[in-house]
């Protein structure tokens, strides 16, 4: 704010000069015909627009400077929560290793009372190429880069969903990179964790989906805790039907939208990496079925 | 205005020949040509030619982003598009059409009759064409003109590892690696040529202090190049060992870096920024005077700030990766760096209103285009400031402000500059005179359409419209805002087709401009329009930075005054 109101303060002032000097000194009908006086430069002048503008940055310095230093180096309080990130073309991983969930594209955090500060730490690295976690409402941008870690923190003060996406170009489908961020008060985040830490639904209605999940190429990508798909290439599926959202938030999380989805997801997301799949009608109304099971 | 013969026997009387060439014998001659102001016109040509091409590629995005969840081009035909239009404005329009005016004009101002190695200037513009034909060869084959062919997809700074072999299989990434590789050679190539030029051409009295500031912000410039070109073009050398040799420089999957190629390329990107404005500032610099009808104020304090920006742009490429994560003390060095190069440029600014102030101000075409400079520059910087305050940065880099404000320095300086060029210098390339009236409309349209489009796309950039991205969701509030960008386009693309119909009009049948249709002062305007292929039938000599003034005004010459 600070910055914007110096900045402000120098535009209307240069501004408002130029443009006097500009009608002040517009050609007229009246002007002789000779002219004007010839000036070559006044060193006192330009002297003076050499200094107050060094004075102005070095005023405008030291504030950022000590916003950086705030930022960058304040210090992790114990009751932190701790959140690894790993960017994916196109979609978000959130494990919370020391509550042992993982999710992906919906990111489940405290709010924060001023008093007893909970701010999520956000370790980032990325699995591919480089990508960005902005949610604007939240904080600054962080970029996510492979072979790196990265370390930001948000600290949301009102419950409520913040919306944000992959904000450095990461590939095809960068624009349907979305993030979700769902700022809960304590209650509301614990009962969240208490029932991602249940295993996955092995209800016997949804039998038949399930062998159908197991034994096509689903499980090379996917993860449901407690059966043998394991994969990590794409989004882990354990508690799928709790987010609201597909396709890193760019669909409604609706049993029709998952069916084609699984059908053709070219067709919905074109560009992004799953494959379709191509089941036969009752193949996939039983693995769509089985996946609105896990909650 | 004057229709006098200024310098004594600059003008060859003897009439040419009269037979009209042959259209083969035409083009034989611009082909094998050596002539610094035919190469000149050959560099401002092709850059036309893609500035139209990348304009049309900006307009099919703003079509695309008029409206959330629009379907007019794919995801891979929008990412595409805005690679090839950063990629082309960039290094085929920007850098040529800057070196088209240099070559033209430095050997005039300085009074010489070629530039130093014209030979190696016949190569730099034919290895830079060549690298902007192959890079638009990629449209051929792959899905087609409508599938935008096989056009690089990686964005104009090309982020690794996205560039691995992995991450863009086939062709394209190689069309724009070399296509940038050729540009760099030529570009460094011309760089070279001017700055021999500068230093060992000049004519008699024509002491460093006395050239043109224009001269003397090319000098800069190509300085600039020097250092900053050749990071860029190790860089693509670099990458091509990766995709093909099985080098690992930036390849991440093999333990590469990133970060590495973020420092190699905006070890070149930033000073670019300065490469593609100090010759604008040059324009502005020659134009703003003779349309005041007064001596540029403070002469010295515009070298010096030219030369203080030279320096510290290149120590402030970090600025571009705030958000990377390079830690509170590199952030606060690179705030800083960023932070100063603002006071060499406002102590321009304000010389440019001192030269105004207590002027007679011509509002031609070229001056008022110098005008609408002045103020949209004025925005730009502030803007900048703004941005280089890394915690604002965090928040709005890679974002549709980011888009606005290098815009704003892109077409609201450089372009507005360049148009102020063509009305200024057009009467002495062509010999005949732009029409002023339909000038005028394209100044007024381009101005309208410039501010709809730039102005407006700050907003959707603080709301948190991150820029690249081919569409966007109905529930963010974007919509309204990229709609008026979007309108914004109409305007700009009637005043582009305003210009091109008054450049080939003009040139048709345009008044006869004269030697000296503005009473400017530099040496250029001494010798004929359009210049014979000697340029002076008798070298010149000056006494003082305004030769011209001098020679109307011998009662009061510049002479008395510089120090």
């Amino acid at each position: 704010m600070f910055v914007l109101a110096i900045t402000a303060a120098i535009f209307l002032a240069a501004g408002g000069v130029l443009a006097y000097v500009l009608i002040r000194y517009r050609q007229r009908a009246t002007d002789p015909d000779r002219e004007p006086a010839q000036i070559y430069g006044s060193n006192q002048i330009e002297l003076s627009w050499t200094v107050i503008p060094v004075l102005i940055v070095v005023v405008l310095f030291l504030t950022t400077a000590r916003v950086i230093f705030n930022t960058e180096s304040a210090s992790k309080p114990a009751s932190a929560l701790d959140v690894v990130v790993i960017g994916h073309q196109f979609w978000w991983e959130f494990r919370y290793p020391k509550l042992g969930i993982v999710t992906a594209n919906e990111l489940h955090v405290p709010v924060s009372d001023p008093h007893h500060p909970t701010p999520t730490y956000l370790e980032m690295s990325s699995a591919d190429t480089d990508h960005s976690f902005w949610v604007p409402q939240l904080a600054g941008k962080t970029d996510v880069i492979p072979n790196r870690v990265n370390v930001m923190w948000i600290d949301p003060e009102s419950p409520g969903l913040y919306l944000g996406q992959c904000a450095q170009y990461c590939g095809v489908q960068h624009a349907k990179m979305l993030l979700r961020v769902y700022g809960q008060s304590q209650g509301d985040f614990d009962a969240w964790v208490a029932q991602q830490q249940q295993p996955a639904n092995q209800d016997e209605a949804s039998v038949e989906g399930r062998s159908v999940f197991l034994r096509n190429a689903c499980i090379n990508c996917h993860t449901i805790a407690g059966t043998v798909a394991a994969g990590r290439f794409g989004p882990d599926l354990t508690h799928l039907a709790s987010r609201d959202t597909i396709a890193s938030g760019a669909i409604q999380d609706t049993p029709d939208n998952l069916r084609k989805w699984i059908d053709d997801p070219d067709r919905m997301k074109p560009g992004c990496l799953m494959p379709a799949m191509h089941l036969n009608d009752r193949d996939l109304t039983a693995v769509t079925a089985y996946l609105t099971t896990l909650h | 205005m004057a229709d006098y013969l200024p310098l004594t026997g600059a003008i060859d009387l003897t009439s040419a020949p009269k037979a009209r060439p042959l259209v083969l014998e035409v083009l034989h001659g611009w082909v094998t040509t050596v002539d610094h102001k035919k190469i000149g016109l050959m560099y401002i040509g092709y850059a036309l030619v893609f500035l139209v091409i990348a304009g049309l590629e900006a307009v099919a995005m703003r079509l695309q982003l008029a409206v959330p969840h629009n379907s007019l081009v794919s995801p891979q035909v929008f990412n595409r598009l805005f690679t090839m239009h950063g990629t082309t404005m960039v290094f085929f329009v920007g850098m040529p059409i800057l070196f088209g005016f240099g070559n033209y004009l430095i050997p005039l101002m300085l009074g010489a009759r070629d530039m130093a190695f014209p030979r190696l200037n016949a190569f730099s513009f034919w290895i830079a064409a060549f690298g902007g034909l192959l890079l638009y060869f990629s449209f051929l084959g792959g899905d087609g003109l409508y599938g935008a062919g096989t056009a690089p997809d990686v964005g104009w700074f090309a982020y690794a590892p996205l560039t691995a072999k992995v991450f863009s299989p086939g062709h394209s990434t190689d069309y724009w690696t070399l296509g940038i590789l050729l540009s760099g050679v030529g570009t460094i190539g011309t760089a070279l040529n001017i700055v021999t030029t500068i230093i060992a051409m000049r004519c008699p009295g024509m002491e460093l202090s006395r050239m043109p500031l224009l001269v003397w912000l090319y000098f800069i410039t190509c300085c600039i190049v020097f250092v900053a070109v050749g990071p860029l073009t190790a860089a693509q050398i670099m990458l091509s060992i990766d995709r093909y040799l099985g080098g690992h420089f930036f390849d991440t999957q093999a333990g590469g870096s990133a970060v590495l190629w973020m420092h190699f390329f905006w070890i070149f990107g930033h000073p670019e920024v300065y490469i593609l404005v100090l010759p604008a500032f040059g324009f502005a610099n020659e134009i703003i005077p003779v349309f005041s009808r007064k001596a540029i104020f403070g002469y010295p304090a515009m070298v010096a700030a030219t030369v203080a920006i030279g320096f510290i742009s290149l120590s402030v490429w970090a600025h571009h990766m705030f958000t990377v994560g390079l830690g509170p003390g590199a952030n606060t060095f690179f705030t800083l760096a960023t932070m100063i190069i603002a006071v060499p440029t406002g102590i321009k600014i304000f010389n440019w209103i001192a030269t105004l102030s207590g002027g007679n101000i011509h509002f031609t075409v070229a001056m008022m285009f110098c005008v609408a400079f002045l103020f949209q520059f004025l925005v730009a910087g502030l803007t900048g400031i703004m941005l280089s305050a890394s915690p604002f940065d965090w928040q709005l880099s890679g974002s549709y402000f980011v888009v606005a404000h290098f815009h704003y320095v892109l077409v609201g300086a450089i372009l507005f500059t360049i148009f102020a060029a063509f009305y200024y210098w057009f009467p002495k390339m062509s010999g005949r005179m732009l029409d002023e009236t339909l000038g005028k409309w394209h100044f007024w349209l381009f101005l309208v359409g410039f501010h709809l489009t730039f102005d407006f796309m700050h907003i959707p950039g603080v709301l948190g419209m991150p820029r690249r991205i081919y569409t966007y969701e109905f529930d963010r509030g974007w919509g309204i805002w990229n709609l008026i960008v979007s309108s914004g386009v109409i305007f700009q693309v009637v005043a582009i087709g305003c210009f091109v119909f008054n450049l080939l009009r003009s040139y048709a049948k345009g008044r006869i401009a004269g030697p000296d249709p503005w009473d400017a002062w530099t040496l250029e305007w001494s010798t004929e329009s359009p210049p014979p292929v000697y340029n002076f039938a008798t070298i010149p000599t000056v006494q003082s930075r305004r030769p011209l003034w001098d020679l109307k005004h011998p009662e009061d010459p510049d002479s008395n005054y510089e120090m």
